[in-house]
């Protein structure tokens, strides 16, 4: 059977996105349905019966899974226990001192595994290397017996500076293996083999915690997608943006944390190098988070620091995606001082904004949105045609939490809560571009998600990007990125040098290792590449401090000199000074072993075009602006012509997302559909 | 002029971002690691003619919250005699101008818009390393602030653009490691740059007026909003009493007794019956006093946004004749890390009479300093710092958070593994301390234990500590957490020193350790109402024993440490009843009755 179609599946806390794609005759298909949080996969089933999916023909099933992420924040993972160094079971307890905010002193923390489920056993190494105690057989099957008595499934190994030699480790997993009864068992320094106890021990305990459920819930979703004749791998997305097989997912499940922003980044560049953009300032607007990243010459950064919640950080490579907690959910309220605030706290997907009609009391961005004419009454993301927003209901809660108190009118109110969340989203951009040395007016902004169309032209006002671009199918920017994304292996090493002390072979023979390491990998996972890419990058900081700045090194070995300067740009360049004469360190080698897939030439929806956009206008309608309502015209996206142009103001309304198009803006629909919005003249 | 809300709140907004900014720049840019991961560092903006703060950042330690209030209004008076131009960049550790201790390293710039003074900025972090007679700063033995390192009244680092090389000259030529502190330097006003960059832009959009129209706003709203706190307080006295160890010099306790008197949305913090200046460096600056007051207000209420407005309600009386309003040359090592932290807990104290809804019982209350300095057996010198956290107070919701940050502060702690990399340390323990937290109905937070092993080179130790001889206190009912232990091993005999929690310049033998107890949080309510369940999960933890479940909490569990035996618990926690009816418990945590005759040891 010819088996041509790739499909990317997205799971949402709201809704599961679905994308396929025929190789043979580009043709790409999408769809939104309810998610289940009972089981993530019933809304992938539901999902490929809507798009009529005939699964024998699929070539390929890429998921994003929110299991692991949901099942750390809902406690719900797996019984964990935890063997460590005498003197050092405590490690999740102790943190690193913090409390949860600044000010007040009632925080509350638990650990994800709680202290009778800690053991310790004899055994040490000191900070260079050398074994001062190796743990003996008998004191580790004791602590298993003792974890087993305990109810224990997951069982995890954490031994102090094991980073350095993992040796320790090493052999207490040979123990393990022998008397454990299944084969959940985690080892620290194979999850992040970098220094810092408590970093690396929390990540491997998330590890370990989300291991069992992502386990059976990959088997059902096997099962059913089985039945329905599919007999090949599913590959997962990762936080790092790339993809990996099942069996990689099940031995480093915390690599799926975060996983769907990340997928969302990588078709947001993947768009821009079609359209010939390299730089990209990516804006994800959802309901209740904002998700914001910078990708500078078709690259996206990572970054290393992560933290679930409060006490649970992990430290794995992920794209570096700054989330703040704005979305369309987000509640407007008026604080002590009478002064506007526009969330953190969101009202969610229950009871949801006011104009839901499901309870909300609290007045929302997308209340403010609705009654300023932005959305249309007709138009709920992922509803039904017969579905329509409570209006009326957004104004009243809005004149009574925000207006009447401000003494304002409801469209004064509404308006200013726009506002507010506009400039929380401008100054969230402006600290990951200006503050990092990127002049905006070098990028391209790309909007998307449900809630993004409708705040791009706000914020290409506010941090003046050159343009803005809205891609075809803004709601569904995840599941596309399932599919676009390549195969990534990350890996890295802890150096901690000064550069002057170090010769550059040895760095380059760290980086061959990884790249050996990641093309084994790739080979075992099976999955069709067309090349192997690496990419070398080391943190690097002056001698003494403390945090280190990201330099690119070439694949080739290079000079001394070179890595200085390398540095020195990259300083300069965030903090606008470097130090003459100082010293540098290399702190961590890191590579990325990138297994490039097929590629896919996108072009834009394939339904039914008009000729012109007048065939596309489906009405007028007042919407308000910063000058007042104006009459307003509103077009369908999915009939608006290539190459046509709209002058603002202007509504585009689709199944998944409402672009908002200001005065004096001109919006350009590209051959590939993509909406490109820039100041008129 | 009237400004609208909606350029209220944006305004608001970008000043607070643009402190935050700098906080970032110069956590990320600092040599000393107090500064970039213990964020013992603040950056602010501030009033041109009063010095009064307008916004500070979020990241920065909480005792640095009116700190740089005071640091302005010194520059300001000096800028008084010898004008401040365009350019000009201050530099100021100086205790007694507006400081802390000698370490805080302060900076204020001020920004001139289109030729006029519009605001200054100002930051400052903890330098590892200010010279002095002990690597660290933290002697304990000072009796004048001459031998607790360099002091720096507010001089001009830079005119008009110009570096001073002279002053700089001196600075360096004081310190232990003079490159990374130069590095700490650039850092301090690289936060500047961005400061002074996103400040013009605000002012090129909104302009001079409505800017400052903002802020007068904003400092009357943040105002209201303390006043509206304080006026749902009944007026009246609220008195609350502690007490440190001893000033290191003399071993005897040093009392700090508050009334704070509630009228008409105002409040008069009276320190006037506390200890006379003391020889030792528990002195306490005026700067630091009253911070330590708005740091305690910022804690039972948190959402009011800080500006001068929010502790405009607040006046003072702390007399010259305590030891909280030190005067010039008194050693004040001690003020800014332990004596700020008691300050707090009775203004605390006193706050949970009023609003006992938002207060905890006792928090640890001391930042446990232990320096260590001397040659590394790889050569160099080396100075390393470590400090550790302990039990918050169990509350009205719940029980205290195990090993916090101070209250004065929200640094974190550095990896046991980063220590034994650098320095000729081994650390054999580091782990919750059990049964350290003070009984009650909601149990106090956990402290810790840490034993450190010497390996070789030369130490020399210090430790700056307190709380080990009046604990966190318990309150309505609950007991107090564990007190605070320092105990040594030298030459493989056991030392403690005789003042408990302080000792300086102690000489370490490869294979000497240290062993620190840091104290827990007091409990919160009868301990005998704790729910029997998390009696058990605490001793299913080991937070606490059997014995004390049965002898606290009322609670027996059967030997195999898994089940309650709910019979014997229900005549435990009945006999105890009966016995509460004849002698009722103390309302609020009071000084327990042990410590009754403590009043005349101070005088």
């Amino acid at each position: 059977m010819r088996t041509s179609i790739r499909v990317g599946v997205d799971v949402g806390g709201t809704f599961t996105d679905l994308v396929t794609y025929d190789a043979s005759t580009g043709h790409l298909q999408v769809a939104k349905v309810p998610s289940d949080p009972s089981d993530q996969s019933r809304g992938m089933m539901h999902g490929l019966d809507v798009m009529r999916t005939e699964m024998p023909s699929v070539d390929l099933v890429v998921h994003g899974t929110t299991i692991a992420t949901n099942a750390v924040l809902e406690r719900t993972g797996a019984a964990c226990g935890l063997i460590t160094t005498t003197g050092f079971r405590d490690v999740l307890d102790l943190r690193r001192r913090d409390r949860p905010d600044t000010y007040g002193l009632k925080g509350y923390f638990a650990p994800l595994v709680s202290r009778n489920c800690r053991v310790e056993v004899h055994e040490r190494m000191d900070a260079a290397g050398n074994v001062l105690l190796d743990p003996c057989d008998q004191d580790v099957v004791a602590a298993a017996r003792e974890l087993q008595k305990r109810g224990v499934d997951v069982i995890i190994v954490s031994f102090l500076n094991s980073y350095v030699n993992p040796a320790n480790e090493q052999k207490a997993k040979r123990i393990l293996e022998d008397v454990w009864t299944n084969q959940y068992i985690v080892v620290a320094s194979e999850i992040l083999p970098e220094i810092r106890e408590f970093e690396r021990t929390s990540t491997a305990v998330i590890n370990g915690y989300v291991m069992v459920l992502l386990d059976r819930y990959l088997q059902s979703m096997m099962n059913r997608l089985t039945e329905r004749g599919y007999n090949r791998d599913v590959l997962l997305t990762q936080g790092n943006g790339g993809l990996m097989s099942q069996d990689t997912a099940r031995r480093y499940p915390v690599n799926t944390v975060l996983s769907g922003p990340a997928a969302g980044v990588i078709a947001a560049q993947h768009i821009g190098t079609l359209v010939g953009e390299q730089n990209l300032i990516t804006c994800d607007v959802g309901g209740t988070s904002l998700d914001i990243a910078v990708v500078e010459q078709g690259q996206s950064g990572t970054t290393r620091e992560t933290s679930l919640e409060y006490g649970l950080p992990m430290r794995t490579t992920m794209l570096d995606i700054r989330s703040i907690a704005a979305g369309g959910g987000s509640i407007a309220w008026i604080d002590g001082g009478g002064i506007l605030q526009i969330g953190p706290h969101s009202a969610g997907a229950d009871p949801g904004p006011a104009c839901y009609g499901k309870g909300g009391q609290d007045p929302t961005v997308t209340d403010a949105n609705l009654v300023l004419g932005r959305i249309g009454l007709s138009n709920p993301i992922g509803r039904g045609e017969s579905w329509s927003f409570d209006k009326e209901r957004a104004e009243w809660v809005i004149n009574d939490t925000i207006a009447s108190p401000l003494d304002l009118s409801v469209i004064d109110a509404a308006w200013a809560i726009l506002e507010v969340a506009n400039q929380r989203i401008a100054n969230s951009i402006r600290m990951l571009t200006v503050e990092r040395g990127y002049d905006p007016r070098d990028f391209v902004l790309v909007a998307y998600g449900g809630a993004g169309p409708l705040h791009a032209c706000s914020i290409l006002n506010e941090i003046q990007t050159a343009k803005a671009l809205i891609p075809p199918w803004p709601g569904v920017t995840s599941a596309l990125g399932c599919i676009i994304a390549d195969v990534r292996h990350d890996f890295i090493q802890m150096v901690d040098r000064r550069l002057d002390d170090i010769r550059i072979l040895e760095l380059y023979d760290v980086f061959e290792d990884h790249a050996e390491q990641g093309k084994r990998r790739i080979a075992h996972e099976r999955v069709q590449v067309e090349s192997i890419d690496f990419v070398y990058q080391a943190d690097v900081s002056y001698d003494g401090q403390m945090y280190e700045v990201l330099v690119h090194l070439p694949v080739e070995p290079c000079t001394h000199d070179d890595i200085r300067r390398a540095f020195e740009q990259a300083y300069a360049m965030t903090y606008g000074h470097i130090l003459n004469d100082r010293p540098i360190r290399v702190m961590t080698l890191r590579t990325a072993v990138i297994g490039v897939r097929p590629g896919i030439d996108l072009f834009g929806p394939t339904v039914t075009r008009s000729r012109t956009d007048k065939d596309a206008l489906k009405e007028h309608r007042p919407v308000y602006f910063e000058q007042g309502f104006k009459e307003c015209p509103v077009y369908d996206r999915d009939r608006l012509p290539p190459k046509s142009s709209l002058l603002g103001p202007a509504i585009v309304e689709q199944g998944d997302a409402t672009t908002v198009i200001e005065p004096n803006m001109v919006a350009e629909v590209d051959v590939r559909g993509n909406l490109i919005i820039r100041h008129g003249h | 002029m009237n400004v609208d809300p909606l350029t209220l709140a944006v305004v608001r907004g970008a000043l607070e971002q643009i402190a935050e900014e700098m906080d970032w720049t110069l956590k990320r840019t600092a040599f000393s690691p107090a500064i970039s991961e213990g964020n013992d560092l603040a950056n602010g903006i501030y009033h041109p003619n009063t010095g009064e703060i307008i916004a500070q950042g979020k990241w920065g330690l909480a005792i640095f919250i009116g700190v740089m209030q005071f640091t302005t209004e010194a520059v300001i008076s000096d800028g008084s005699l010898r004008g401040i131009e365009e350019g000009d960049i201050y530099v100021v550790n100086d205790p007694y101008a507006g400081g802390t201790h000698l370490m805080d390293v302060g900076f204020v710039k001020p920004v001139f818009y289109q030729g006029e003074l519009f605001a200054f900025l100002a930051n400052r972090g903890h330098w590892p390393d200010i010279g002095g007679s002990v690597p660290g700063g933290f002697g304990t033995t000072a009796t004048e602030m001459f031998q607790e390192g360099l002091r720096v009244p507010p001089v001009k680092l830079y005119r008009r653009g110009e570096l001073n090389e002279d002053v700089l000259r001196i600075m360096l030529a004081n310190v232990r490691v003079p490159d990374d502190r130069y590095g700490d330097l650039q850092a301090h006003l690289a936060a500047f740059s961005v400061g002074e960059e996103r400040l013009c832009k605000l002012l090129n959009k909104y302009g001079r007026q409505t800017v400052n129209r903002c802020i007068e706003i904003l400092k009357a709203r943040s105002k209201q909003q303390m006043t509206s706190y304080l006026s749902g307080i009944a007026d009246g006295s609220y008195e609350d009493t502690d007490y440190m160890d001893s000033d290191g010099v003399e071993d005897s306790p040093l009392k700090i007794a508050l009334t704070m008197t509630i009228r008409g949305g105002r409040a008069l913090l009276d320190f006037s019956q506390s200890s006379p200046p003391c020889r030792g460096p528990l002195n306490c600056v005026l700067s630091v006093t009253k911070s330590a007051c708005y740091l305690a207000f910022k804690h039972i209420f948190p959402d009011i946004p800080v500006n001068s407005g929010c502790f405009e309600p607040l006046s003072f009386d702390v007399p010259q004749s305590t030891f909280l309003n030190a005067t010039p040359p008194r050693p004040v090592a001690g003020c800014a890390s332990e004596v700020s932290q008691r300050v707090a807990d009775v203004v605390m104290g006193a706050l949970g009479k009023a609003v006992p809804e938002r207060a905890s019982a006792g928090i640890f209350g001391t930042i446990n300093n232990l320096s260590i300095g001397g040659s590394h057996p790889e050569g160099g010198p080396y100075v390393m710092f470590m400090f550790n956290g302990g039990g918050y107070g169990g509350h009205q919701s719940g029980d205290g958070l195990n090993y916090g940050s101070a209250t004065i502060s929200v640094a974190r702690s550095q990896p046991v593994e980063l220590y034994e990399k650098r320095y000729p340390v081994r650390i054999g323990r580091f782990a919750i301390r059990d049964g350290s937290g003070g009984a009650g109905k909601h149990r106090g937070g956990l402290g810790a234990e840490v034993d450190l092993e010497f390996l070789g080179g030369e130490g020399v130790v210090s430790i700056l500590a307190d709380r080990g001889k009046f604990a966190p206190r318990g309150v309505s009912g609950g007991s107090d957490g564990a007190n605070c232990g320092v105990e040594f091993e030298l030459n493989g005999q056991r030392y403690v020193p005789p003042h408990i929690t302080k000792a300086s310049n102690i000489r370490l033998k490869p294979g000497d350790s240290i062993r620190q107890f840091t104290p827990g949080g007091g409990g919160y309510g009868d301990p005998f109402e704790r729910d029997e369940a998390m009696v058990l999960d605490d001793v299913r933890n080991e937070y606490i024993s059997r014995e004390s479940a049965r002898k606290d909490y009322g609670v027996a569990i059967r030997p195999n440490g898994h089940e309650i035996d709910w019979k014997e618990t229900a005549r435990l926690r009945q006999v105890r009843g009966v016995q509460r009816v004849r002698e009722p418990v103390q309302g609020h945590g009071c000084a327990p009755s042990e410590r009754a005759g403590t009043d005349d040891l101070t005088r």
